[in-house]
């Protein structure tokens, strides 16, 4: 709970700079304040209490999540800082509209009460919008925030209808509530129910931009401003697929037959269809765009999951998949600024010419692509055996089958890198930014090498 | 422990070797590799070979998993480890003349690779194989991409794609069966318990899954595709560890993670696999008769010579599994001295075309004498290293099936075709303007081959003492399957 409100006051601190004149200071106080928050929240990691009367439990889970969203968060403001230096964007206000998501995407890993989970993903979204459309002098970043505007509110409005039938289905709105009564007597589940049930996993879906409901997704992640999307593409997409989880394993998995095969259905469509667009795309940032969906194909299988397992499944993949993606955006953000380009031809030669840059980004690849020693390979093992543990064969060779081919179009990047010569002169780099880069790369590989570490303390958490 | 220092030590002086200055790296990589081997020798120096597995060490890796970090060496293993650590250090050696860009990093990526390869070959618990199996194919497809030939982002893409299909797949199986363990382990006895109680459907599904892996390592037809390109695109020190020592994690993954772990399935499509072997045999040997590039004719030799090793070993006897290891061994040797020999035709000639060299002998008499060693074990011929390992697995492959036997024969055959016409056509007739100037052995290439043509000699005329070392291990394996095949 105090996680919450120092971040929300974070944001509330960040707005005020600007009135009282201490913005050059921002960025430390955030960063300072966000690695107090995270010392916070460590120290809450062991509990679970409820909030406002079963709205909010911080319970391991929640801990877990929030924490990983607050790391992710304060890996951001590294990378972005120098974004924010120059003086394109007003820093206080988007610094502001950073942490209010933040704040979105707490109250979304730690809601237990529908009404919460709507507010949450409302808290996260609208500075979405608005920070999607921030460069405001592009006709793509105005037509990004404008799709995402119109597809997130379609969708939420879907999510909102959901939320409405189950309560009138159960007259409740407390998932656990909801989940006795989905458990206690399969009669008493009305047709109103198993509605309100779909429109939510369509509502979510869209967040997690699974497929069929991820056509904003691309123009959305090339819209908006490169250290956005990154926002977007990692720590939103943690909270939704955090969100998703809970609410459809806490309420609805006593149900399981009855929506199993229409989310398996989603689940191939998300991976085939993530995987197979990857490889057509010319821009990188497009690429991480399509290879995001494919990604979340994978993340969705957990929820299929009734095991303990299939909760430290998703912690790891999203923990993986976060960090390798905010490290291919990280690098890809230098890449623009050194070729002005996000294509595959801008990454030409980076390996003379950067070799820092190359080496992070060939991490990052490899463990997208699921490849030892990186954490992605031990993410997706772990959870390849967890769905197999459940007896779906057919979904894991299908995975196993889209990662063979994600490995295409993850190293296309790095073909081009090693090879070819490149023609601009070399940046140098800040100490900082490459102090950061390393960091990430040998957490990824840190991560890899022990991950028994990571499951181990996951564990001890119960 | 003593086989965790065997691991750690190349990969720590890999990353060492990165942060090296760039004309530094060369001198340390080799020194480390030469402090390997050292200890490698002093190990099997003390090895007893009546150990089941020595050197072992278990630590828990990912408890909640049941994954250890367990090694440990049989004679099996020790003789591979052994071939490894004696390669590497020549096959720096090798690259003493040569100035690669980069070439902290190009000799980091041996030295993680030999990490790697020394990791297979000693894992003992199958996550862990796994990792090292993938691990492998990381250093040796960049030194292919960074320090390849023409052409090369396709032919070392395809590479990794085709091994790493196989592997995941192998994945899959590893998961499957770790799945069925009462306690969820990864321990290689709690494997072989596991998989030699399966139902035959489900054994010959795992051993499919294993096998693809295997098979596209090797490679065995047809999944040999990748194989004769990427040998050709890749430096040669890149083709002399793909060839002298990764395709050998192909036939020692059949022994350990094979034949012991679902002896049904092995043994009931063995033949399929055995035909499959002697056909790609004999294709493999009529293609390189018709090569016109030295370096791809050798891919493709090396394909016949992995094909008989293959067959031998799922006829699943004893002689023919020994012959099978010294084979290894004799193959592995032989193959990074012939590619040395590539390598010191096209330092100094700038072509492998056959039909433009020519009289080589002439000019060159240290070269000749060691290119014909190595071409005579090449082709088995008595007193030489390739000699014991083919004679027995001949006899192996004989007893399971004569007709077999007597098709794969006729490879000794075409061996001999491919092999004499075109030392032919190198080293005889007329010295013409390309070879006129060429320069005899230097002295660091001298230091390669010695210890090769030493070694040749050594296996040809007493064999005994490599296969003492195997020989308690594959009788323990003999017996370990020989008793879950009659108990069905």
């Amino acid at each position: 709970m105090k996680t919450l409100i120092l971040t929300a006051l974070l944001g509330i601190v960040s707005m005020l700079s600007e009135i009282f004149g201490f913005r050059k200071y921002l960025w430390t106080i955030l960063v300072l304040g966000l690695t107090g928050v995270f010392c916070v929240n460590l120290s809450e990691l062991n509990y679970a209490i409820q909030y406002f009367p079963n709205m909010i439990v911080f319970d391991h889970y929640a801990g877990v999540f929030a924490g990983l969203i607050l790391l992710m968060t304060l890996i951001w403001f590294f990378i972005s800082k120098d974004q924010y230096d120059s003086n394109e964007f007003n820093q206080a206000d988007h610094y502001s509209l950073i942490m209010f998501a933040v704040t979105g995407s707490i109250v979304l890993v730690s809601f237990t009460h529908l009404a919460m989970l709507f507010l949450g993903i409302e808290i996260l979204s609208i500075p979405m919008f608005i920070l999607a459309g921030s460069r405001k002098n592009e006709l793509s970043s105005n037509e990004a925030s404008l799709k995402y505007f119109i597809m997130g509110a379609f969708a939420t409005g879907i999510l909102l209808f959901g939320i409405a039938l189950l309560y009138g289905a159960t007259g409740t709105f407390n998932i656990h509530e909801i989940a006795l009564i989905a458990s206690g007597n399969s009669e008493s589940v009305s047709v109103l129910f198993y509605t309100g049930v779909f429109m939510v996993m369509i509502g979510l879906a869209f967040k997690v931009s699974a497929v069929p409901f991820h056509f904003w997704t691309p123009d959305v992640y090339q819209g908006a401003p490169l250290v956005i999307t990154a926002f977007m593409a990692t720590i939103v997409k943690t909270a939704a697929f955090a969100a998703f989880y809970r609410l459809f394993n806490t309420s609805f998995i006593s149900l399981l037959p009855q929506w199993e095969s229409t989310l398996s259905v989603l689940i191939i469509f998300t991976i085939l269809t993530g995987n197979i667009l990857a490889v057509y795309q010319s821009s990188v940032k497009r690429m991480l765009a399509y290879s995001g969906i494919a990604q979340a194909g994978y993340m969705l299988m957990t929820i299929l999951l009734s095991t303990y397992e299939s909760q430290n499944a998703l912690i790891l993949y999203t923990s993986s998949y976060a960090l390798s993606t905010l490290c291919a955006f990280a690098v890809l953000h230098y890449v623009i600024k050194i070729k002005g380009s996000d294509t595959f031809e801008a990454f030409t030669g980076l390996g003379k010419s950067h070799p820092l840059l190359a080496v992070i980004m060939v991490i990052s690849m490899l463990s997208l692509a699921g490849i030892p020693p990186t954490v992605g390979f031990f993410a997706k093992f772990y959870l390849f055996s967890a769905v197999l543990q459940q007896g779906y064969l057919a979904l894991v060779i299908i995975a196993v089958l889209g990662s063979l081919v994600s490995v295409y179009y993850y190293f296309k990047v790095i073909i081009s890198m090693y090879s070819g010569e490149s023609e601009t002169d070399s940046v140098q780099l800040t100490v900082i930014n490459k102090a950061i880069l390393v960091l990430i790369g040998c957490l990824i590989i840190l991560l890899g090498v022990t991950p028994g570490l990571f499951i181990d303390v996951l564990k001890s958490l119960t | 422990m003593e086989t965790s220092i065997l691991i750690f030590l190349p990969l720590v002086a890999g990353l060492i070797s990165f942060l090296l200055p760039d004309n530094r790296a060369k001198q340390f990589a080799f020194a480390a590799s030469l402090a390997e081997f050292a200890y490698s020798l002093v190990l099997l120096l003390k090895f007893n070979p009546q150990d089941t597995l020595a050197y072992a060490t278990s630590v828990p890796w990912v408890k909640s998993m049941g994954i250890s970090f367990s090694v440990g060496m049989d004679g099996i293993s020790i003789l591979l480890v052994l071939l490894t650590t004696f390669l590497i250090p020549l096959i720096i050696l090798s690259s003493f003349r040569k100035t690669f860009a980069n070439s902290n990093y190009f000799y980091g990526l041996i030295l993680i690779m030999q990490a790697a390869l020394v990791g297979v070959f000693v894992a003992r618990d199958a996550f862990l194989f796994y990792v090292f199996w993938e691990l492998a194919l990381i250093p040796i497809y960049f030194i292919a991409l960074i320090w390849g030939g023409e052409n090369r982002k396709k032919i070392t893409f395809k590479f990794f794609v085709y091994t790493l299909a196989g592997s995941l797949l192998m994945l899959l199986a590893i998961i499957y069966l770790y799945l069925q363990t009462p306690n969820g382990s990864f321990d290689i006895q709690h494997f072989y318990a596991i998989g030699s109680s399966l139902s035959s459907t489900d054994q010959a599904l795992v051993f499919f899954a294993f096998f693809l892996a295997f098979a596209i390592k090797m490679p065995i037809f047809p999944f040999h595709t990748w194989q004769p390109d990427t040998y050709t695109v890749t430096p040669v020190q890149g083709t002399m560890l793909l060839s002298g020592i990764m395709l050998k994690m192909g036939i020692y993954g059949v022994i350990r993670w094979i034949l012991p772990l679902v002896p049904k399935a092995a043994q009931t499509y063995g033949t399929l696999v055995i035909v499959l072997s002697v056909i790609g045999i004999i294709y493999a040997s009529v293609i390189a008769i018709k090569q016109k590039d030295f370096k791809r004719l050798i891919a493709y030799v090396s394909i016949a010579h992995v094909g008989l090793i293959a067959a031998g070993i799922f006829t699943m006897g004893e002689e023919s599994l020994q012959g099978g290891i010294i084979q290894m061994l004799s193959h592995g040797i032989n193959v990074v001295g012939l590619f040395f020999i590539i390598d010191v035709l096209f330092d100094r000639t700038k072509t492998l075309e056959l039909t433009s060299l020519g009289g080589i002998r002439n000019v060159a008499p240290f070269f000749t004498v060691a290119f014909i060693i190595l071409l005579f074990s090449s082709i088995a011929l008595p007193f030489t290293g390739g000699f014991p390992g083919e004679f027995l697995l001949f006899v192996g492959i004989f007893q399971y099936n004569p007709w077999i036997a007597a098709v794969a024969g006729v490879s000794i055959i075409l061996g001999a075709v491919y092999m004499l016409s075109s030392f032919q056509k190198i080293m005889l007739g007329e010295t013409n303007q390309l070879t006129s100037g060429f320069a005899d052995l230097f002295t660091s290439e001298k230091l390669v081959l010695i210890p090769i043509i030493i070694l040749i000699f050594w296996m040809g005329i007493y064999p005994d003492t490599f296969l003492e070392i195997s020989e308690p291990a594959v009788k323990a394996l003999i017996k370990g399957t020989g008793t879950s095949l009659s108990l069905k």
